[in-house]
């Protein structure tokens, strides 16, 4: 996730996690997997959207804007263009300051006037819904985009706003107490790859 | 972080946090809407009991570009004047619901004395010869900008009344705390009485240093906090410790100016050289929004006391 995606602690920081372990469970994507998602994502904005010129794609830190930037490539290496791509920082704009630490991930840098065009925001795991809703008010303060398209790697539900994705790697059914790991090379210094974690202890963990 | 009271509450983990929040910050400052919703619906009030135009210009710019509420107090004009007490103002001030509290005042400690009374946070803004840790910490940032995250090793020289001054014992705490080694410059009149909590070497050859300096950071001459005259005329200050275009000529090409302001011109500093290519002196000011910006979020919005 960009940032810790839910107004609960975040269960990749140990600090703030209430109890226990969390194990693997399952691998849900290889790095075939990955690239192929990333391949099949790309070509569906570009035919949704009749064409890349007019595009923005904006990554959510941290692995949102890795995402952006290999959609864009696999874009201009079909297309023959280049797209835009630009990082967006959603910290200032979540609406659990106050509740727990938000820091800053990364720096906002948009490098095209966003008015007119049309936007796709980028992201490794759609959650909540709370960091896109942060990400539209952020967005809103860089100009008026003629649209907003949202592309997520994995949806893996327990939606608390009503915010959906147009393109989606993998729909991916969860507990609400497990976690959704995507592994980017350039970020996290592994194999690409997306895996499911769970507490090692499932006894308090609620039904999805 | 429940108030900011001095440098030294700061641990080097808890600097580097702020500055680089301050980094983030900058770039909000830099944007078209340099403005963030992270404070909506918190109340910042300055509290001020002596005469400042940017600090308090700058604190109210960077609650309102974190869309915070804004009050001003100002002892002139108000209850203060009819003999109020600090305490009854700032409980008065408290019961109509503030977050957090902005204090500037002629006493050491008065900050200190107000953060024991509210439960609100508390920022020191200022207090007599004391502390002024904002203040530090946008030098720290400009300094930081220029050298990297490490200040190691960069020579910094702060010239003039440090003895009087809450800026110096606050700035050289930071640059100390973030590597950088510090040298208090002037005649022994204005340096202080015991280097007691100041980690810096002293010296009173102004000339000597020169060649040698990464940062001049030169302290107003205060007129207004000398009770005795510390030196025999201001003539003969600028001639032994004012930076001249001599010996500008005589600094490495990349050394930087600093100055907290406001300026004597033709006083510390030649008029010329104060927009001169090594003077950072408007980056200060400019950075000086957005690290209070980064306080009064670090106060206001993480929602985890840090210290």
């Amino acid at each position: 996730m960009s940032a810790p995606d839910a107004a609960q602690p975040n269960p990749q920081d140990p600090a703030t996690r209430e109890g226990g372990r969390f194990v693997f469970r399952a691998r849900v994507f290889s790095p075939e997997d990955l690239r192929r998602a990333h391949t099949r994502i790309a070509h569906e904005i570009v035919e949704r959207n009749h064409g890349a010129e007019q595009l923005v794609l904006v990554g959510l830190y941290t692995r949102g804007v890795a995402i952006a930037r290999r959609l864009g490539e696999v874009i201009a290496g079909f297309e023959g263009l280049e797209v835009a791509v630009g990082s967006l920082d959603v910290a200032f704009y979540r609406d659990d300051i106050g509740l727990r630490p938000v820091q800053p991930l990364g720096t906002t840098e948009v490098p095209v006037d966003v008015g007119g065009r049309t936007v796709v925001l980028v992201d490794d795991v759609l959650f909540t819904g709370r960091t896109v809703r942060a990400a539209l008010d952020a967005l809103t303060e860089l100009g008026r985009p003629r649209a907003v398209q949202l592309a997520v790697l994995v949806d893996r539900g327990h939606r608390e706003l009503p915010i959906r994705a147009d393109f989606v790697g993998k729909n991916l059914p969860t507990k609400r107490a497990e976690d959704v790991r995507v592994r980017l090379a350039e970020v996290d210094g592994t194999e690409d790859g997306i895996e499911l974690w769970g507490p090692a202890d499932p006894a308090g963990e609620e039904e999805a | 972080m429940r108030h900011l009271l001095s440098i030294d509450d700061l641990e080097r983990s808890d600097l580097d946090e702020l500055l680089d929040l301050g980094e983030s910050f900058l770039a909000v400052t830099r944007r078209d809407i340099p403005k963030v919703p992270a404070l909506r619906g918190k109340t910042v009030v300055s509290l001020f009991y002596e005469d400042s135009t940017r600090t308090r210009l700058s604190f109210e710019t960077a609650a309102k570009r974190l869309s915070a509420d804004t009050m001003a107090f100002s002892v002139s004009g108000s209850s203060v004047a009819k003999g109020e007490s600090l305490r009854d103002t700032v409980q008065t001030i408290e019961a109509m619901g503030v977050d957090a509290v902005v204090v500037r005042h002629p006493s050491a400690g008065a900050p200190h004395r107000v953060a024991t009374w509210i439960d609100a946070a508390v920022v020191n803004a200022g207090d007599g010869r004391h502390e002024h840790p904002t203040q530090a910490l946008l030098d720290a940032l400009t300094l930081r900008r220029h050298r990297g995250i490490g200040l190691d090793g960069a020579r910094v020289a702060i010239i003039g009344d440090a003895r009087h001054s809450r800026v110096a014992r606050s700035t050289a705490k930071a640059f100390a705390a973030l590597g950088a080694e510090v040298t208090l410059v002037g005649p022994p009149t204005l340096l202080p009485e015991s280097l007691i909590g100041w980690p810096v070497a002293t010296t009173g050859d102004f000339d000597e240093l020169l060649p040698s300096l990464d940062v001049v950071y030169l302290l107003r001459i205060q007129h207004e906090r000398q009770d005795a005259t510390l030196f025999p005329s201001l003539r003969e200050y600028t001639t032994r410790y004012g930076l001249t275009v001599e010996r500008a000529a005589r600094l490495k090409p990349d050394t930087l100016i600093m100055h907290p302001g406001p300026m004597n011109r033709g006083v510390e500093i030649a008029a010329e050289l104060a927009e001169g290519p090594g003077s950072v002196i408007t980056e200060q000011v400019a950075n000086g929004v957005a690290v209070r910006m980064a306080v009064l979020y670090q106060l206001l919005g993480t929602g985890a006391p840090v210290a």
